[in-house]
């Protein structure tokens, strides 16, 4: 193991460590801390709560985001809610139970103390948000009410109708614009970031490209904050938004911060199917509809007829014939996997073949079509909106589909990466959710991490080392924004013959087909040569039009193409090297006779940590060991 | 655009509203495409800039992201309509078979003096921002909020205030309203604070802010024909255009608090 992965946990009882933590932290003065600039990168959840929580404290904040408002940033997508440890059901719940929930639901390859620091902060965002005045649902006696979700035997969510994202996502961009008034936060739209520029080997700035300009522009500063999200898009069709990539996190990891577990990758199971070649997306459809609608397939393989033409003795309700227990409510990655094996054998529906039918026909028998309606009603109108189908008379058709992705650059228990000065905050970090991520549990982590946990532990950083003056005119800054610049001018020049598009949705097939629901070694190597491939023909075929000094869609594309075109090679070296099955990863080799994932925990309870070694080299492996002292390892079964 | 690229079985053609920048002068442009009825109007789109980019043409600059219809980046007036013809749809969520083979479809960018093209479909709409900045949150610094359940709010009046929070902020209220209007996006956030008692302590120097602001980026005034609320996406009322004027009257007689 690599002296350069330490990870900084606090010694003495979990429950006790952020609190001894946050007093042995270094602090910066009140009347210091206008004298730091902190850059935040993203104004997502993550971005959003850190750049307005920092400004509050009195830290000159710069915030960059590639939308034209940070309002817009993809946590806004977000449906099903947030959970958090107040026990206001008195059914029991605890931050203790949610750390474990959480850490058991990660299928125990998330750090202990950074998952219970989650659970102990998760009821001051509650308080926080209410008070921004996000409208969370309420009973009649004005109290906050809760829901359920997977993974969970207490009502721990709270939730905004379908919109708990947006609304999250609302109160933090209020938050900010207060700051921005106040002139210790700029806000910086349309930027994309290019390259972290490193100084005497700590981060001291970023390069962005206006949007609108095209123009390449250089910002100091004594911190950086990636907040930039997952990178669920090398899939090329995912539930995530169209400016969603890696570009932020690999050009980071390219200037020395280490990426753990890239194949960590969450596909939900309840996604609208696709439809045509030309998809440009997916659409997620609520977990929620598990509760009432069942799932299955024909038994006879290829049988067209319509669903209502088949008797139920015709009918494999495979989730409640292979789990009894929990039937149709299994976890996202086994409804995912269970779903993919009937249609590889054959059993799929619709003109593809690659969907499974969720019904509601018993549940409209049993509850009365109003009664559906009132608990769904929102979601039929969706789904018949993209579909034209009226899911009241026929089944929906459903298949999994990419969703987040748990891997991401690697922190320490300060939220440090492997860059001195580079943090790195939610979706876009790997620490909190293991190899599986419970729902409900993203807003919670990335308004952890922005609220209450980074403006904590950047003083480790701004008050614990010395930070020479540093200014734009440095010659770091001049490499990193002349690489930037360079690499732009050699996409535009390759003048060839396919478009950006056409090798994203390519690489997105490797990508699903062979790093996807189900991995084998020989499937990842293939996927490997195949990238490689396609990296090659990629510099040496495609076509970009328009210059880079005005606004152009395509070039920004490009780039970020160009990106997961090395970040998937990586992420299936991931896949490869890790010989086991743990949540959302599934290695064909590893198996129990019931085809149920077989863990290793003997050889691979440990994070894996890549270095970037340099251009056409191998990235080097290092492991950062998980010690479980509070919850002991077991294997997950739902039978 | 062969029919086989596109997938497609039904044509339409396209006038386009093409200019290369804020200063440029601006066009329609025609485009003919077969299309398959299951694909979105972006995907639509996606299909003509692949084929343009082939053609070595410049391709079509619009505004998109979650395609879901939350983020509120999707914009366009489609036929005359913003977000197109079907009712609390944004144009990412608007699908071709609510098109006929053969149609004939013109899109425009979002009009308005306050929302400046940027380049063909693309408009700035950071007038938005700076109205919210003028005043749209609660001023309470992190750390320092009571328990969630320390200050119970009615069932009812929670609802109404996500009614009126779920606005998207898209700018299709603007584009519909003959005088560009902001008076539904302001009123939707206007209500959603003035509602809670949250935002009680700051409802008055709230609104009185933001109508300013609302008045200096350019906006025009309301003259009570709900246009706005039948473009809305997200269904949001007039009812909130009522509230906010109560809202700043009761402001203004009573000095901001």
């Amino acid at each position: 193991m690599s002296a350069t992965l330490e990870a900084k946990v606090p010694s003495g009882p979990l429950a006790e460590r952020w609190s001894k933590h946050k007093f042995d932290l270094a602090l910066v003065n009140p009347s210091n801390r206008r004298k730091f600039k902190v850059l935040v990168v993203g104004t997502g959840l993550a971005g959003g709560s850190a750049a307005a929580s920092l400004a509050e404290m009195g830290y000159e904040v710069l915030a960059f985001c590639i939308q034209d408002s940070p309002r817009r940033a993809h946590s806004i997508a977000a449906q099903g809610g947030i959970n958090a440890a107040k026990n206001y059901k008195n059914d029991g719940d605890s931050v203790f139970r949610l750390f474990y929930d959480t850490v058991k639901g990660g299928d125990y390859r998330a750090r202990e103390a950074n998952v219970h620091r989650l659970a102990e902060v998760s009821n001051q965002i509650i308080d926080q948000c209410v008070a921004q005045g996000v409208p969370f649902a309420r009973e009649y006696g004005g109290l906050l009410d809760n829901r359920s979700f997977g993974g969970a035997q207490v009502a721990r969510t709270f939730y905004a109708r379908g919109q708990t994202g947006q609304q999250l996502l609302l109160g933090a961009y209020g938050a900010m614009l207060r700051q921005a008034a106040s002139g210790r936060l700029t806000l910086l739209p349309r930027r994309e970031m290019l390259d972290v520029v490193v100084v005497d080997g700590m981060a001291r700035g970023i390069v962005t490209r206006d949007l609108v300009t095209g123009a390449y522009e250089r910002w100091a500063g004594h911190a950086v904050l990636l907040c930039t999200g997952g990178y669920g898009n090398v899939f090329y069709l995912s539930t995530n938004a169209k400016t969603s990539n890696v570009t932020a996190a690999w050009r980071a990891h390219k200037r020395g911060a280490f990426f753990a577990n890239p194949c960590f990758t969450q596909i939900h199971p309840t996604c609208i199917p696709v439809s045509g070649h030309y998809q440009s997306k997916l659409t997620l459809m609520s977990e929620s509809l598990r509760n009432d609608g069942r799932v299955w397939v024909p038994r006879t393989k290829g049988d067209s007829r319509p669903a209502a033409a088949i008797p139920d003795a015709e009918r494999d309700y495979y989730l409640e014939r292979k789990y009894p227990s929990f039937g149709n409510l299994v976890p996202r990655d086994v409804a995912s996997r269970s779903a993919k094996d009937v249609c590889d054998e054959g059993h799929g529906v619709g003109a593809t073949g690659q969907a499974v039918y969720l019904d509601f026909r018993d549940a409209i028998a049993r509850d009365g079509a109003e009664t559906i309606r009132a608990r769904y009603g929102n979601l039929f109108e969706m789904y018949e909106r993209i579909t034209a189908e009226d899911p009241y008379r026929v089944p929906m058709r459903i298949y999994p589909a990419v969703h987040y992705t748990m891997g991401g650059l690697w922190v320490d228990y300060n939220l440090e990466s492997t860059i001195p000065g580079l943090f790195v905050l939610g979706e876009a970090n790997f620490s909190d959710h293991g190899a599986n991520r419970l729902g409900a549990s993203a807003l919670m982590q990335g308004l952890a991490d922005g609220y209450f946990i980074v403006p904590a532990t950047i003083a480790s950083h701004l008050a614990g080392r010395r930070l020479a003056p540093v200014d734009t005119g440095h010659a770091a800054f001049a490499e990193s924004h002349e690489a930037s610049r360079a690499r732009h001018a050699r996409l535009l020049g390759v003048r060839g013959s396919r478009t950006v598009d056409s090798f994203h949705r390519e690489l997105g097939r490797i990508c699903w087909n062979q790093c996807g629901m189900a991995r084998s070694a020989g499937g990842l190597r293939d996927a490997i040569e195949k990238v490689r491939a396609l990296r090659e023909a990629y510099w040496q075929d495609v076509r970009i039009p328009g210059e880079p000094n005005s606004l152009n869609p395509e070039l920004e594309h490009a780039g970020r193409v160009a990106d997961f075109l090395e970040f998937a090679e990586l992420m299936a070296r991931d896949a490869l090297e890790r010989n086991e099955s743990c949540g959302g990863h599934f290695r064909e080799e590893h198996q129990t006779a019931d085809g149920e994932a077989r863990r290793d925990d003997a050889r691979f309870c440990h994070v894996a940590a890549w270095e970037w070694t340099g251009e056409g080299e191998p990235a080097e492996r290092h492991r950062e060991e998980l010690a479980f002292e509070a919850v002991s390892l077991s294997t997950r079964s739902y039978r | 655009m062969s029919a086989a690229h596109a997938g497609g079985d039904m044509k339409v053609t396209l006038h386009v509203w093409r200019q290369a920048r804020a200063a440029a002068e601006g066009a329609f442009e025609t485009y003919g495409l077969a299309v398959s009825p299951d694909m979105s109007f972006l995907e639509m789109l996606d299909v003509l800039n692949e084929e343009l980019v082939l053609d070595g043409r410049d391709p079509v600059a619009f505004d998109h992201d979650c395609r879901e219809g939350i983020c509120g980046t999707c914009s366009l007036v489609i036929d005359g309509q913003p977000h197109g013809p079907h009712r609390e749809t944004t144009t990412c969520q608007l699908h071709m078979r609510s098109f006929r083979d053969g149609d004939s479809i013109t899109v425009e960018p979002f009009r308005a003096a306050a929302f400046p093209v940027v380049k063909d479909l693309v408009v700035d709409r950071s007038a938005f921002d700076r109205v919210l900045a003028a005043g749209g949150y609660v001023s309470v610094n992190t750390g320092s909020a009571p328990d969630a359940n320390a200050v119970p709010v009615a069932r009812e009046r929670a609802e109404r205030a996500m009614d009126a929070a779920a606005c998207i902020g898209c700018g299709a209220c603007v584009a519909a309203c003959k005088n560009a209007a902001a008076m539904l996006f302001v009123g939707a956030k206007v209500s959603h604070l003035a509602l809670l008692p949250q935002g009680a302590p700051e409802r008055g120097r709230r609104v009185l802010a933001m109508v300013e602001r609302m008045d200096a980026e350019g906006f025009g005034n309301c003259t009570n024909e709900s246009e706005c609320e039948a473009a809305c996406p997200k269904g949001i009322g007039v009812d909130n255009i009522a509230r906010l004027n109560r809202e700043y009257l009761r402001a203004a007689l009573t000095g901001g608090d």
